[in-house]
């Protein structure tokens, strides 16, 4: 039984964190070959080759792959896929992109977001932003799976498997990247960090979003927002938490001025400890919060601030 | 050129999902359904197409239950020209895999011929998020997901698309599919007047069987269950009590 796994590259780097959390979930399923695929990738193809539990990496490099475009992706994982019973990757946008193409050319039924493995055909995946969680059994001869990271601890370091270059296909040249606009930090990123600091409707502006951020830098904390603050425009998507935008379980959550409608709820209520601010005492956000606080977020938020010094 | 879009009946973005108690799945009996939200965005975006003179003509497309009719007749209130429904269920618990309708649309796209699908990003019952590009490969066409813009010029269209680190834009060959995210627009209510109009629109009927497509589920439902609740937390009564709960639970 083998496993093929496509890491999560990023402009030639290997994201390591989900990539390794996708190995954790995967290794139960069988000998783990990573796939590090894109423009370069030969980096991360090394990254990746000392993650425990991975026994081979496969590099493919070649501009077709670059920015991670579904159709040339998913035409070489497909042309692989003969050797391989469960191909797996962890379920980021990039990810989300490729995997149903490459289940729909290979005529199987993808297992997205799979937030727990039974067995080798049997997962455990949220429905209904996260308000049940189904096990599904997949008959398929081969199985596509996305792994939702935050169920899952990143596998270690320590490993030191093989790295092999593989050709690559012809371009389908259905697709051409233009451009990325991504918006510089010095944060840690959304879906591994420790610890998060959300804001919501409540908070009222992109003005105010500044005392978010200003509580997430005093906790070295990456920012996230709910639906709601990204539809009135205070944060930009790319901080959305929940259903339709990242699910996170860091060791602390904050939200700020967020109601807690379940779309939200499902993106964070796995974190280990959470804390609500917000002035409506009868918010749902208060039903999952370890520590809730009842008080306006403009003077609880500062004086956070400063007492967390 | 004609837009395709196809739109899922889902419970309503408000209700209160309750697991059956034989854990089958989620009841869905007599609670209120209404279009997936996403697939309204889509919906919007076609309509908006078809205003600035981009498209001759919009086609909406449901496949499930009998009951998706009403789904379409929002999309006709909207604005689409006609409709399609694919009765593919008779139980409204029978979810139709997102494989078996992807084999279905690219049927229906064999025969209308459209220009640009555009679907929804993911439905909000099953959040399987894959339709769109499953329909993209079996069609062997260019994919453009979760988009907040989409602008059509001539044999390309330019898609900014909502990913992880923030935005990306790719120019993909026409025809298309697009699947839409929150951001791109805001979909309309159907005026009354409207709605009246949409009962005359066209809405043909057709079955799974009429495309020769087997929508048996893939995916085996094992057992649905309500997710594990988190124990009860405590009310704080000041950001002192706040921070020092904080560092008494090592959080901090």
């Amino acid at each position: 039984m083998a496993v093929l796994l496509l890491a999560e590259v990023n402009n030639g780097e290997l994201a390591m964190d989900a990539t390794a959390k996708a190995v954790n979930a995967a290794k139960a399923l069988g000998d783990v070959t990573v796939l590090a695929a894109g423009g370069s990738a030969a980096a991360a193809g090394e990254a990746a080759a000392k993650i425990d539990g991975v026994s081979k990496v496969l590099v493919a490099e070649d501009a077709s792959l670059g920015h991670r475009l579904a159709e040339s992706t998913a035409a070489l994982i497909v042309g692989l896929s003969d050797s391989y019973e469960h191909i797996v990757a962890p379920a980021t946008t990039d990810a989300k992109n490729v995997m149903p193409r490459v289940a729909a050319l290979l005529d199987v039924m993808i297992v997205s977001d799979a937030s727990g493995v039974v067995d080798g055909s049997t997962f455990e995946r949220p429905i209904y932003a996260g308000n049940a969680i189904q096990t599904v059994k997949s008959n398929d001869a081969k199985k596509v799976i996305t792994i939702r990271t935050a169920s899952f601890d990143a596998a270690g370091e320590g490993g030191s498997a093989a790295v092999e270059t593989i050709a690559v296909g012809d371009n389908p040249g259905l697709s051409e990247w233009v451009e990325d606009k991504v918006a510089e930090s010095d944060r840690p990123e959304l879906t591994s960090a420790g610890v998060v600091v959300s804001g919501g409707r409540g908070v009222g502006s992109e003005e105010d979003f500044k005392l978010i951020e200003g509580l997430a830098d005093k906790l070295g904390a990456a920012v996230g927002a709910s639906r709601a603050a990204v539809d009135s425009g205070y944060a930009p998507n790319d901080w959305q938490v929940g259903q339709t935008g990242k699910v996170v379980a860091p060791d602390l959550y904050v939200a700020v001025g967020i109601s807690g409608a379940i779309q939200h709820l499902a993106g964070m209520k796995d974190s280990k400890v959470i804390v609500a601010i917000n002035k409506d005492e009868e918010a749902p956000i208060f039903q999952v919060a370890d520590f809730g606080l009842v008080a306006d977020l403009f003077q609880a938020v500062p004086e956070l601030t400063e007492k967390l010094g | 050129m004609k837009v395709l879009v196809p739109v899922k009946r889902v419970i309503d973005y408000n209700v209160k999902v309750r697991v059956k108690a034989d854990g089958s799945g989620v009841d869905l009996a007599n609670v209120k359904m209404s279009m997936n939200p996403f697939d309204e965005i889509a919906v919007e975006e076609a309509i908006r197409l078809k205003e600035a003179g981009k498209a001759d003509e919009v086609i909406a497309v449901s496949i499930g239950v009998k009951q998706s009719q009403e789904t379409l007749r929002t999309a006709l209130a909207m604005g689409a020209d006609r409709a399609i429904l694919v009765i593919a269920a008779d139980d409204v618990h029978q979810d139709i895999e997102p494989l078996a309708v992807a084999k279905i649309l690219a049927k229906v796209v064999e025969e209308e011929q459209p220009g640009l699908v555009l679907a929804g990003k993911q439905a909000i019952d099953n959040d399987m998020n894959a339709t769109g590009q499953m329909l993209s490969a079996l069609l062997g066409w260019s994919q453009g997901t979760f988009a907040s813009e989409v602008d059509i010029e001539g044999d390309n269209a330019k898609i900014t698309r909502e990913v992880d680190g923030g935005l990306q834009t790719i120019s993909v060959k026409m025809p298309t599919i697009v699947t839409v995210d929150l951001r791109l627009n805001e979909p309309r209510y159907a005026s009354l007047p409207n709605i009246m109009k949409a009962k005359k629109k066209p809405l043909d009927e057709k079955t799974a069987a009429d495309y020769g497509v087997d929508v048996s589920p893939r995916l085996e439902v094992v057992k649905t269950e309500e997710p594990a609740a988190r124990a009860a937390g405590i009310i704080v009564g000041s950001v002192d009590e706040l921070v020092t709960k904080l560092k008494e639970a090592g959080a901090v």
